[in-house]
């Protein structure tokens, strides 16, 4: 990762040291759920960043707090270079249309009640993007040619029921398209889909990259679909980013302990039938008022006694990949607090 | 398919079958007419045999599940075939006998089975309970083989009397394991046992099947949709499209070897962890509406190397290559000279 002061203008979106505690308990029992923690990473231009993590990871976690829809406890969100946390109170009507959301389920986020053409006039009509109705139509049928919905003119008048789950999908895409955003939260957009049409969507979100010059944050806990589209991913576990790179060298040379779990696990017909030892028991701690530390220590087949004691400052181990372990010396990452 | 198939269907040694089905047919009776989501579908288990079934959703792989334990509610109904356990013919059982085949011959683990737990119930008593029904066993006793089923299962012994919301979802998935464990039946249908976990998670109980499975000796019936497990776990892979199985061999020769369309989409949709990063092409289109089910080959419309009859003329499941079953005239001898025709040679024997 390059310093940030000098690449500001291609960083679309540039998180610092993003942080979320939830409330928990009652009065007397005061505490707090550590969702995430710390989370610092950027999204260039046109690129598609992934954060991969289990459920509890506190993935869609930070994508729910770029998109604003809760609020963070500490940290910076850098938009276009500008920290929008501090310049707007509440989110402006530009950045919600700028940066736009994907959900998981596309049975739930698109209301059963309207057709296609109806969901998508909404924002087109609230985000005065068009006027006049036969604008409106185009441009709807326009953005259902671009999400590869066809015949439009059909697709529209259609009710989510009579889409199947892959073409609901790619309504809610061109949903978000429609306020011609710049930045997309893709939260889980495929893991409900059925495998054969899976690709198309992932094939989808990267000609939206190259083509429109979108740029992604994709969602996933699938790190073969992360090497597939993205350029970059994160690795998140138990609310803290662990480790960071190009995609290809996350897969190929892991680093973090537990990212070589997670490639270890992965279903991976191609690499032949044996079955692989997974070295580790256990399950993702919790998350109110955790330990200090490193919080993959008790799972981790490596684990020293400084692990349970200090969590490990990020450290560079080669151009643009980090990792949060002791077992590793490199540069410290000044851009990534500790 | 007709009867007249039926012999390059049957496997050579068909006593040691553990679970055949044979022509099974399953109709949703619905409003806008029936839905046939199972239709003519021949396979058999054999004994330590692990089958995978593999479909995208509404495939039927799930009724086919249902239909084995006789579970299915109206309006979905059997109306054609024969299910043979053991030499029995379990659609012919009495509610006395389907009693004790349930749980005792068969066990079924459900998708997202952490859900059908009893959550006011803890997990020692659910267990007890299941083995109660069947054996005459004192409370202490069972207790005793609970405590012994969650620590095969790979849970600590002093957790028989939490609760499912005390448990994760690993857990609790396991603690099911163990509930179709109790009465150590020959037959395991296990029904996405592992979908909704995550990964680690899923690699743990995965090896913990297999270790089960080799220890025990029981088969199973494996249904998913995630082809890369399936073909890791499997000793032979069905693949079933629009509640038909279109191709069924051994899970190594499957995956290399894919003959039908269909499964060669598949097997270019997901992506892989090694090798080169290629364009992944998916399949177009998405599965039919079984109300009214293309004619002919019921993927001739999503399929690229569609030709001459495919648009009207059923296919029958063949067996081409030892042990390797396919549904699709690119392999009919009667159409041979018409692929020739209309389609690129080469292409059609990929794979051989």
């Amino acid at each position: 990762m390059a310093s940030s002061n000098q690449v500001a203008n291609d960083l679309v979106m540039d998180v610092r040291g993003l942080t979320k505690r939830f409330p928990v308990g009652g009065p007397r029992d005061k505490r707090e759920v550590h969702a995430v923690q710390d989370a610092t990473f950027s999204i260039p231009r046109q690129e598609i960043v992934t954060l991969v993590g289990e459920s509890g990871s506190g993935k869609s976690t930070t994508a729910r707090l770029i998109a604003r829809l809760i609020e963070p406890t500490e940290g910076e969100i850098l938009y276009n270079g500008v920290d929008i946390l501090k310049n707007e109170k509440n989110a402006s009507l530009s950045y919600r249309s700028d940066v736009q959301m994907v959900f998981q389920d596309p049975f739930g986020s698109l209301n059963p009640a309207h057709t296609v053409e109806y969901i998508l006039e909404r924002p087109l009509k609230i985000h005065k993007k068009t006027r006049g109705r036969k604008e409106t139509r185009d441009r709807i049928y326009e953005l259902l040619d671009t999400v590869g919905l066809g015949p439009a003119a059909e697709v529209a008048a259609k009710f989510p029921y009579e889409l199947s789950g892959g073409q609901r999908q790619r309504v809610a895409f061109a949903r978000a398209l429609s306020v011609e955003p710049k930045v997309m939260l893709a939260d889980e957009p495929v893991s409900m889909l059925d495998v054969s049409i899976r690709a198309g969507v992932l094939n989808l979100m990267k000609r939206l990259a190259d083509e429109q010059g979108l740029s992604f944050l994709y969602i996933t806990h699938d790190i073969a679909s992360a090497r597939y589209i993205a350029d970059k991913t994160n690795v998140m576990y138990a609310g803290r980013m662990v480790e960071s790179a190009e995609s290809t060298e996350l897969v190929e040379k892991p680093a973090h302990p537990y990212t070589k779990l997670l490639l270890s696990a992965v279903p991976n017909p191609h690499a032949g039938l044996r079955t692989r030892e997974v070295h580790t028991r256990g399950e993702i701690p919790s998350l109110i008022d955790p330990p200090p530390g490193c919080p993959f220590a008790p799972r981790c087949p490596h684990v020293m006694p400084v692990c349970r004691e200090v969590m490990p400052p990020p450290v560079t181990i080669s151009p643009g990949h980090w990792v949060r372990c002791h077992l590793y010396d490199g540069e410290p990452l000044d851009s990534v607090g500790t | 398919m007709t009867i007249a198939n039926q012999q390059n269907v049957a496997t050579p040694v068909a006593r040691e079958d553990l679970l055949r089905i044979e022509h099974l047919k399953v109709e949703y009776l619905a409003g806008r007419g029936s839905v046939r989501a199972v239709d003519d579908v021949t396979f058999s288990v054999g004994k330590g045999e692990v089958i995978g079934l593999a479909g995208e959703s509404g495939s039927g792989k799930s009724t086919i599940a249902q239909a084995i334990l006789r579970i299915l509610q109206p309006p979905a109904i059997i109306t054609g075939g024969h299910v043979y356990f053991e030499g029995k013919d379990v659609l012919a059982m009495s509610d006395r006998q389907l009693r004790d085949f349930r749980w005792e011959g068969v066990s079924m683990v459900f998708q997202s089975a952490m859900n059908s737990l009893s959550p006011v119930a803890t997990i020692g008593m659910q267990i007890v309970d299941g083995i109660q029904a069947h054996r005459k066993v004192s409370d202490s006793e069972a207790r005793r083989m609970a405590a012994e089923l969650l620590e095969i299962v790979g849970i600590e012994g002093n957790r028989i009397d939490s609760y499912p919301h005390q448990l994760s979802g690993g857990m609790r998935q396991r603690a099911v394991i163990a509930i179709a464990l109790a009465l150590q039946p020959p037959l395991m249908i296990m029904d996405e046992p592992t979908t909704a976990l995550d990964v680690v998670v899923q690699r743990e109980i995965l090896a913990k099947i297999t270790e089960l499975k080799e220890q025990f000796g029981f088969s199973i019936l494996f249904i998913t949709h995630d082809m890369s497990l399936l073909v890791e776990i499997s000793d032979r892979i069905a693949i079933m499209y629009a509640g038909e199985i279109i191709e069924m061999a051994p899970s190594r020769e499957l995956f290399e070897h894919p003959l039908h369309p269909y499964t060669q989409g598949l097997m270019e949709s997901f992506p892989a962890l090694t090798g080169p990063r290629r364009k992944l092409e998916g399949i177009p289109g998405s599965p039919p509406d079984l109300i009214s089910p293309p004619s002919g080959c019921r993927f001739h419309p999503r399929c690229p190397k569609r030709f001459g009859p495919c648009d009207s003329v059923r296919t029958k499941l063949v067996e081409v290559r030892p042990g390797h079953l396919v549904a699709c005239h690119l392999y009919a001898e009667e159409f041979a000279s018409a692929i020739q025709r209309d389609a690129p040679r080469s292409e059609v024997a990929d794979g051989q």
